[in-house]
């Protein structure tokens, strides 16, 4: 069982629920950019939340199927099409032997999540079958996909068609135009002034805008409070010595554009940050398409928590409404 | 800028609802180093239910953690409590020394300096002539001996895949310093050698990059295909506190290490080393021509 790609898309990528454990050594997280959205895309063609399946940025493949399989699409609304006729997103459909799976132009949101009963089967790397670009590591020979390129698929039995996720529980195609974040790292670089600008300002997504960070402009300059540069730091105010970056942490180099780090996110370097999007947002920016306007707020580590127990809650209801 | 021993009283932060941040050090010394090392490795052997990643870096580390399995209270006061005993004890290491060969001044860095010249401090120079200038050292020659002659210590893996910091094992005031490009370039050849700030490294794959260019080495760190012999095991060469010594080749060796390597003759010279912080600090350029002399030694 398999699918051939006939045309890719733009960046449409194999991924999982991503590839934890080796930050440590350069190797991002990967996975899918907003996990929800895959979870319940497996979920409605019969897979396990973490079976691989596709993402596709801000356009739809076109794949044919040399076998019966059912296929859900979620996430951004990207209409799918079985041989030019029109499917439902957020429901399972199926796609015959012989048949070819297109999609029309996207609507809203920025990736669709594509889940085909069994799963992409491609070689598990490091414990995940994401694809990690920049280090040509996992998914489907560590690349975006090409004309031309065969995927396998793994065994699965077929579900019912039609099985829908209701309405209200949909999340991807309405983005959020708040993100909350928690501040910290190295908060204290920026005077109070700029602090209080910062989630005063309204930012608009840059066109670089993709699986290693999010930039966002349009907000003012960050004042720094002055200081000596320490040792190996370098001069610019907005350098620090060289550590980690967490995942979903705000770098604001030369304290300009703010870039939130995402699932292929560079583990480390030398720019300053000023805090860190919180868990439970991190699926939404996925969902941002270029120029959409966003408001940073505030919230501390009980807040965080909080809006994490409520996406856990949003889950377990789609779960129990499958 | 100050000289010795920093003061070191960790800062600690919280990166959203999933990571610790600790800072051991503003500034980078080895003695940061040596903490961020030794913590994180007696955090490892601790086993902290939830602990889900532990990255060391330069001067700082960062430990990712799932709130649902430990609060953000007990993971900062583990951390502390391990951080209080294991801190700055033993500033001894079991590791070893890699020897990795370099061609300095190679014609693929300086192909790509030269498209990206406007993005650079001194465009009418090479990233060598500039750095060598601003450190005092006499051209090319002086700047090799400079690089190559002293040992490295990989302070951090990251940034991408496999992709070592690198800090010199000398005193400060001998340790090459240069800025980054004034904007990052689109494109590095795989394998450069480059620098910024205090820090070297070696680019494990091709890519964006604002280090200072200097060389090439023809030999692979990281390969996510595993079909290098050395990397068979794991993909990436590097672990932070692992030891590097440059060593200057011409582009015979190089093509003859490049082919070796495609034929899977070729194996990296390493050897294992006890190091101790205490016996370095006592006599730098002794304790490491010990150090160095092991790699050709018995």
């Amino acid at each position: 069982m398999a699918i051939k790609v006939v045309k890719p898309g733009l960046s449409t990528t194999v991924q999982d629920l991503g590839r934890p454990g080796y930050y440590h050594i350069g190797i991002p997280v990967s996975g899918a950019m907003d996990g929800l959205a895959l979870r319940v895309a497996n979920l409605l063609v019969g897979n396990s939340e973490q079976a691989a399946g596709l993402e596709a940025a801000f356009m739809g493949p076109e794949l044919q199927f040399d076998a019966d399989a059912m296929v859900a699409v979620t996430g951004a609304e990207l209409p799918p099409k079985v041989d030019g006729e029109t499917r439902e997103t957020w429901t399972s459909f199926l796609v015959k032997a012989g048949q070819t799976l297109s999609f029309a132009h996207l609507k809203a949101g920025a990736r669709a999540y594509i889940a085909i009963s069994g799963g992409v089967d491609v070689p598990v790397v490091l414990g995940s079958r994401s694809t990690y670009t920049l280090g040509a590591l996992g998914g489907f020979e560590g690349r975006k996909l090409a004309a031309g390129d065969v995927l396998p698929l793994g065994a699965g039995a077929l579900v019912a068609e039609g099985r829908a996720v209701p309405a209200t529980l949909r999340r991807g195609s309405t983005p959020a135009a708040e993100l909350r974040m928690m501040p910290g790292l190295y908060w204290h670089r920026i005077t109070d002034g700029a602090q209080a600008g910062f989630f005063e300002d309204m930012w608009k997504v840059a066109p670089e805008a993709d699986r290693i960070g999010y930039r966002f402009r349009g907000g003012r300059a960050l004042e720094f409070v002055p200081r000596e540069p320490p040792f190996g730091a370098g001069s610019d105010p907005s350098n620090i010595v060289d550590a980690c970056y967490p995942y979903g942490s705000i770098q604001v180099p030369s304290g300009t554009e703010p870039i939130v780090l995402h699932r292929d996110a560079v583990s480390g370097g030398g720019y300053f940050m000023i805090g860190t999007v919180i868990s439970a947002d991190m699926d939404l920016i996925g969902q941002l398409q270029p120029h959409q306007k966003v408001k940073f707020t505030p919230v501390d580590m009980d807040g965080a928590l909080k809006a994490r127990h409520d996406q856990r809650t949003l889950i377990q209801a789609i779960r129990a409404a499958l | 800028m100050r000289q010795g021993t920093p003061p070191m009283s960790s800062r600690y932060s919280f990166g959203g609802d999933e990571h610790l941040f600790v800072e051991c050090s503003e500034a980078m010394s080895l003695e940061a180093f040596f903490r961020s090392l030794s913590v994180t490795k007696a955090v490892r052997e601790a086993r902290i239910k939830g602990v889900t990643e532990i990255c060391p870096a330069n001067a700082s580390f960062q430990i990712k953690f799932d709130p649902d399995l430990i609060s953000a209270a007990d993971i900062q006061k583990e951390v502390q409590a391990i951080e209080a005993t294991a801190g700055s004890s033993h500033a001894g290491l079991k590791t070893r020394i890699i020897e990795i060969p370099v061609l300095y001044d190679d014609p693929w860095t300086h192909e790509t300096l030269l498209r990206f010249r406007d993005r650079h401090q001194a465009p009418d120079k090479t990233d060598i002539e500039y750095t060598a200038e601003i450190n005092g050292l006499d051209g090319l020659e002086g700047f090799v001996k400079a690089h190559s002659g002293a040992p490295w210590f990989v302070s951090m893996v990251g940034f991408v895949a496999g992709l070592p910091f690198l800090y010199q094992m000398v005193e400060r005031r001998r340790q090459i310093q240069s800025p980054k490009y004034l904007r990052p370039r689109t494109d590095t050849p795989k394998l450069t050698v480059g620098h910024g700030g205090c820090f070297g490294c070696i680019y494990s794959v091709r890519g964006a990059g604002g280090y200072q260019m200097f060389g090439v080495t023809p030999m692979p760190i990281y390969d996510p295909n595993q079909k290098i012999k050395y990397l068979s095991d794991f993909m990436c060469l590097f672990n932070p506190g692992d030891i590097v010594k440059w060593r200057p080749i011409e582009r015979p060796e190089y093509d003859a290490i490049a082919a070796d390597v495609e034929t899977g003759k070729f194996s990296p010279v390493m050897k294992s080393v006890d190091f101790s912080l205490e016996e370095f600090n006592a006599d730098i350029d002794g304790y490491n021509a010990k150090l160095t002399g092991t790699l050709h030694g018995n």
